[in-house]
């Protein structure tokens, strides 16, 4: 069967993607992503330390793009021009790669997004032919302005960066995905399994995760039960799920044929 | 003649003139996958070797590292 996530023009398997931060080592992040089955890891950008030795590992050498798609991302950026200015960082570190995660917070302890100076940035980028994945509020206005403005995916957030406080509002989320027409995938809050299988649910068209996987007990495992609960959770969309009925029980085995009627 | 440059934020002083190429060498990151600004502008990794740094200029040398 080919379900594919499609963003911009390129086919995806896995619909589950991860961050690369807060990893014990760069081996343990390498057992773990590979252990979540995913193509697209994000990456942050950060000032190299000029006394560092240059002999040191890189975490590019543990993921290499050759086998990954590198998603460069703007975390710890306050302003669409600190934001811009590190994506054309990324592009240049990454030979004139495209696909980015634009994120500009808006608060340092709760990091929700500043959507006007997000929406500023987006313009600026895909005018510079960027192909910008977008964090954003779950404000399906907001969202579909991002999409009106030709970002490729939009990527709400479910509860807080790093809180793993799972999906608050359902029923935001289902307005967005059913109104875009671009992928819409969950970016931050996912605690465990369960709640990337609830986004998958909803029809959310991928999950993109880091502190849920990095700080478990066991993140290599965790990594894999993500793998199978965006996969159960997808299929369980694209198979369509039974109706509700909250008063209205329904045995599953014949009532007839009991044993010790009379009749 | 010295080059004064900040890089990073801070100050570094250089004793002879330097292109963008001579001061990745100079800090060690040759070969190693690193992106450059300069004055705001990103430096082609194709022009590290014609660009020559003027005193005062701000550098700012980025990799990748873990991120979500």
């Amino acid at each position: 069967m080919d379900d594919r996530l499609v963003i911009a023009g390129k086919a995806y398997r896995s619909r589950l993607l991860v961050g690369t931060g807060k990893y014990r080592d760069f081996e343990q992040t390498r057992l773990a992503v590979e252990a979540s089955g995913a193509e697209i890891v994000t990456v942050a950008i950060r000032r190299v330390n000029i006394g560092q030795n240059a002999g040191e590992p890189s975490l590019l050498d543990a993921l290499p793009p050759s086998r990954y798609t590198i998603l460069p991302n703007t975390a710890g950026c306050y302003t669409a021009e600190d934001a811009v200015r590190t994506l054309r960082l990324a592009r240049e570190l990454l030979d004139g790669h495209s696909l980015v995660k634009l994120e500009v917070l808006g608060d340092s302890e709760t990091l929700f997004p500043n959507m006007p100076e997000t929406l500023a940035a987006a313009k600026t980028l895909v005018a510079e032919g960027f192909h910008v994945m977008v964090y954003c509020s779950d404000d399906p206005i907001l969202a579909r302005q991002l999409e009106d403005a030709g970002c490729v995916a939009v990527m709400p957030l479910a509860s807080l960066i790093g809180s793993g406080m799972g999906i608050l509002n359902p029923w935001n989320l289902q307005i967005i995905v059913d109104r875009a027409r671009v992928p819409v995938l969950v970016d931050a809050g996912i605690g465990t399994a369960s709640d990337a299988a609830v986004a998958m649910e909803l029809g959310c068209d991928g999950v993109l995760m880091n502190t849920a996987i990095a700080k478990a007990r066991d993140p290599v495992r965790m990594g894999r039960a993500m793998k199978l609960a965006v996969e159960a959770g997808r299929e369980a969309w694209l198979a369509g799920r039974m109706p509700k009925k909250p008063y209205e029980a329904a045995a599953s085995s014949p009532a007839e044929g009991l044993i010790g009627k009379t009749a | 003649m010295e080059l004064q440059l900040r890089i990073n934020g801070a100050e570094r002083r250089f004793s002879r003139p330097l292109t963008v190429r001579e001061l990745v060498g100079e800090l060690g990151f040759e070969g190693k996958r690193v992106a450059i600004e300069r004055n705001g502008e990103i430096v082609p990794r194709s022009r590290y070797g014609e660009v020559a740094l003027v005193d005062g200029d701000r550098l700012e040398v980025v990799v990748a590292v873990g991120g979500g």
